[in-house]
């Protein structure tokens, strides 16, 4: 089942051309002329579509939030500010398909009633920004966007920004700084942006793929889109899948298939490569706990792990992880747990605005102490020493970021404390390049 | 409104927010504040020292918040209950706070003339702990030269903002700015420039460390060895209305005066600041009531000036418990005076 990717190997599929042929902007014409905004605000509420960007948030609920003073402009701002270790899947819808995000930007704002929307696009990816400036360019020259759009009366007018070369920015009060053109620093929270948003107006801020999604949503009804996935997981997701996997790409999913089926099947990532065996995944981009191969693949309770958010997260954090934005890492038994954690602490400590204290210099510790500890510099104390650092962190700053660098770091001395300790225990062995810890009994190691 | 704040029950206006609350209880219950600073509009939320845990919401809805509160930015809900003090997941976060703050901090309390007036001495004395976890080299920064009036010295610097908001809101155009970001991020102006502008001088006040420090002042004397003074002159431009420090006979400081929490209400300009030196220039009102960031009268002109700090009292209480044989007065603890002992 494919909601976003139908289309996306059709050649030509970025000009608008190919893309009414098949089907695109139809929502559009059904959303301004035959629907009035609630009632579309009442099918993605229907759907049951979660955000897309990581913390799984409903996009009808987030909606219904958008306060609505008279005389004051909405906004509506797609987060394309992916920066995710681990995740490139808007980047690929964007950049193979700009049409699909905006027939969503235009059916999105009609829905909030918002005149003028922004796609923030990370600044890194120039060539895709090209590409949805021409597309938007088509959408304008064939009345889709402007002033009276398709005679219905709505007016719309849509602008990419290039982000400011940030992680923090893809943090959504981040990003509403960096596009009023400061420093792109999160701002404290209440009050959130629905209530005063981008240039202190209410604003709704969405992920690329939940702003996509809604245009199918519109054609085929919420309840169709609730009918696909598992529970409170509707709709197909796009899992970005790297790794040491035999065939790493972005692929849709329906929601609910299982965690197994996704690394072993032909159909997705086709397994692990020619001779090895699963060790880990980092099931949703870096900042989400990292599962050894036994927990990713059942549940605690023994249960087989679907790719859902609730049975990602089942188990909380002891025995869980989360689905969060899709990046889906996967590693074989040649893959260092220290070294992998160092990577994820050295970016966060890179990317921390420096605005609160203790992720300003918490995720400068850890990344110093796990330097050592991988360098073979590491004391005993330093395993517990990064635990409570970590805890320390989690949960007492401004934006997420805090809690991004630090659920990486618990999680890898959680499940591979043994790995930690080998590295402390034999400097002269753990520091040999490709030196890696077998872990006695592991399934990874038999 | 009625907001209860460690087991002390009060009414406050709607809008009040829970540090200002606190505040109005007393010193014992104020949480600490490292970034906030009530007289510059959206200072505060990011130093994180003043988190503290809300036991339950609000009247309506009694439900705790699920993460620790920043009490400088959250708005007080009628019914609320705080918890600072009396709970011990916040002073274990403060102690994070501490550590995280001290970890990049140079430490040169010794040679910097902040030392007696700084906040950071208080905040980790009060509520840090005495030991260190770090064996890693600290960040240090080149030497940034804002002109003639004002040091910076960027190891030193908390990252506060408040000297950002200063520019911003009581000067006539910010020359600079936080540079970077993370750990290092610095205080800086674009291409080296020296801060200038007639009110610049107050980002010295509000500087709770000692990144920026009169140079005018510079290692001329210990804060504990000056006499503060309370004076006004005739000022076109501001209040006219100071702190100025001698020490023997000569005026070697001038200030803005501070309240009980470090915060200057009138902000005075650079010309009272660095120019009036002479005792002729200033009418004297007399003594400043020292506040309890200063050392000042500890062991000097009579400790009854100052209010034993609770802390302190703690410290003295606790003391006991360390199996420590160094000498109590070698670690300059005193214990609470009786209230008989007043002079």
């Amino acid at each position: 089942m494919k909601i976003l990717t139908e289309h996306i190997d059709v050649p030509n599929i970025d000009t608008i051309d190919v893309f009414m042929k098949h089907g695109g902007y139809s929502a559009v014409q059904k959303a301004l002329k035959k629907m009035t905004p609630d009632e579309v605000t009442e099918e993605v509420k229907k759907s049951g579509l979660r955000g897309r960007g990581g913390a799984g948030f409903p996009v009808g609920m987030k909606w219904s939030f958008l306060a609505k003073p008279e005389g004051v402009p909405r906004y509506l701002v797609c987060n394309a500010d992916e920066s995710e270790p681990g995740t490139f899947k808007d980047h690929y819808l964007m950049w193979k398909s700009p049409h699909t995000l905006i027939e969503g930007m235009i059916v999105s704002s009609f829905a909030l009633g918002a005149n003028t929307s922004y796609i923030y696009v990370r600044g890194e990816l120039m060539y895709v920004i090209n590409i949805l400036e021409k597309a938007i360019q088509e959408a304008y020259d064939k009345g889709l966007l402007g002033k009276n759009i398709l005679g219905s009366g709505y007016d719309l007018d849509l602008f990419v920004q290039p982000g400011g070369g940030a992680y923090i920015c893809g943090e959504e009060t981040a990003l509403l700084e960096s596009l009023e053109g400061k420093r792109g620093n999160p701002r404290n929270k209440p009050p959130f942006p629905a209530v005063k948003g981008l240039w202190q107006c209410p604003t709704v801020v969405n992920n690329v793929e939940s702003i996509a999604a809604t245009s199918w949503i519109v054609n085929n009804g919420g309840d169709a889109y609730a009918a696909i996935g598992v529970g409170r997981s509707t709709g197909t997701k796009l899992i970005s899948a790297s790794g040491h996997i035999k065939k790493p790409g972005v692929y849709e999913i329906p929601l609910g298939i299982t965690v197994e089926d996704f690394i072993y099947s032909d159909e997705w990532c086709g397994g692990i490569r020619e001779g090895h065996k699963l060790k880990a995944v980092v099931a949703g981009g870096s900042s989400v706990p990292i599962l050894p191969a036994e927990l990713i693949l059942t549940t605690a309770a023994g249960e087989k792990r679907l790719m859902t958010y609730e049975s990602l997260s089942d188990g909380g954090f002891a025995t869980g992880t989360m689905l969060g934005s899709g990046g889906f890492v996967v590693m074989d038994e040649t893959a260092c747990i220290v070294h992998n954690t160092l990577t994820f602490a050295k970016f966060y400590h890179h990317e921390s605005c420096g605005q609160c204290s203790p992720c300003r210099e918490g995720t400068g510790w850890m990344d110093k102490v796990l330097n050592r500890i991988e360098h073979g510099q590491g004391r005993k104390e330093d395993i517990d020493l990064l635990v409570d650092v970590a805890k320390k962190i989690e949960g007492n700053t401004i934006c997420p970021l805090g809690d991004a660098a630090s659920w990486p770091v618990a999680a890898a001395i959680r499940h591979f404390r043994d790995e930690f300790e080998w590295h402390i225990e034999h400097p002269e062995l753990a520091t040999k390049p490709g030196a890696v810890f077998m872990r006695k009994g592991a399934s990874w190691t038999k | 409104m009625k907001v209860t704040i460690d087991n002390i029950t009060l009414e406050v206006e709607p809008g009040t927010t829970i540090m200002q609350a606190a505040r109005m209880i007393g010193p014992e219950v104020a949480p600490p504040a490292m970034c906030y600073y009530e007289p510059l509009k959206g200072s505060g939320g990011k130093c994180r020292a003043c988190l503290v845990k809300v036991t339950a919401g609000s009247e309506k809805d009694p439900r705790p918040m699920p993460k620790l509160v920043p009490a400088c930015i959250t708005a007080v809900q009628d019914g609320m209950i705080v918890e600072n003090t009396v709970n011990e997941d916040v002073l274990e976060t403060r102690k994070g706070i501490v550590e995280f703050l001290l970890l990049n901090h140079p430490l040169d309390c010794p040679v910097c003339d902040q030392a007696g007036e700084c906040h950071l001495q208080d905040f980790s004395f009060e509520h840090g702990v005495s030991s260190t976890r770090t064996v890693e080299e600290r960040n240090t920064f080149e030497p940034t030269d804002l002109g003639p009036n004002i040091q910076l010295n960027m190891n030193r610097c908390i990252l506060c903002y408040r000297c950002v908001y200063t520019a911003d809101q009581i000067t006539d155009g910010r020359v600079h700015g936080v540079m970077h970001r993370g750990d290092h991020a610095e205080i800086s102006t674009y291409i080296e420039k020296a801060i200038d502008n007639d009110f610049s001088g107050n980002v010295i006040d509000v500087c709770p460390v000692g990144a920026l420090t009169d140079k005018t002042y510079r290692f001329k004397s210990r804060v504990w060895f000056s006499k503060p003074v309370d004076a006004h002159c005739e000022c076109e431009k501001c209040s006219g209305k100071a702190t100025i420090w001698y020490k023997g006979d000569e005026v070697i400081r001038v200030t803005g005066r501070k309240n009980m929490w470090g915060e200057v209400t009138d902000f005075i300009c650079n010309g009272c600041r660095f120019d009036k030196k002479k005792t002729a220039d200033w009418v004297i009102e007399g003594p400043t009531n020292v506040s309890r960031h200063s050392v000042i009268s500890a062991n000097k002109y009579g400790a009854n000036l100052i209010k034993p700090a609770f802390p302190v009292l703690q410290a003295a209480r606790d003391y006991k418990q360390i199996n420590d044989d160094r000498d109590r007065s070698f670690l300059g603890i005193q214990p609470a005076l009786p209230k008989s002992k007043k002079k």
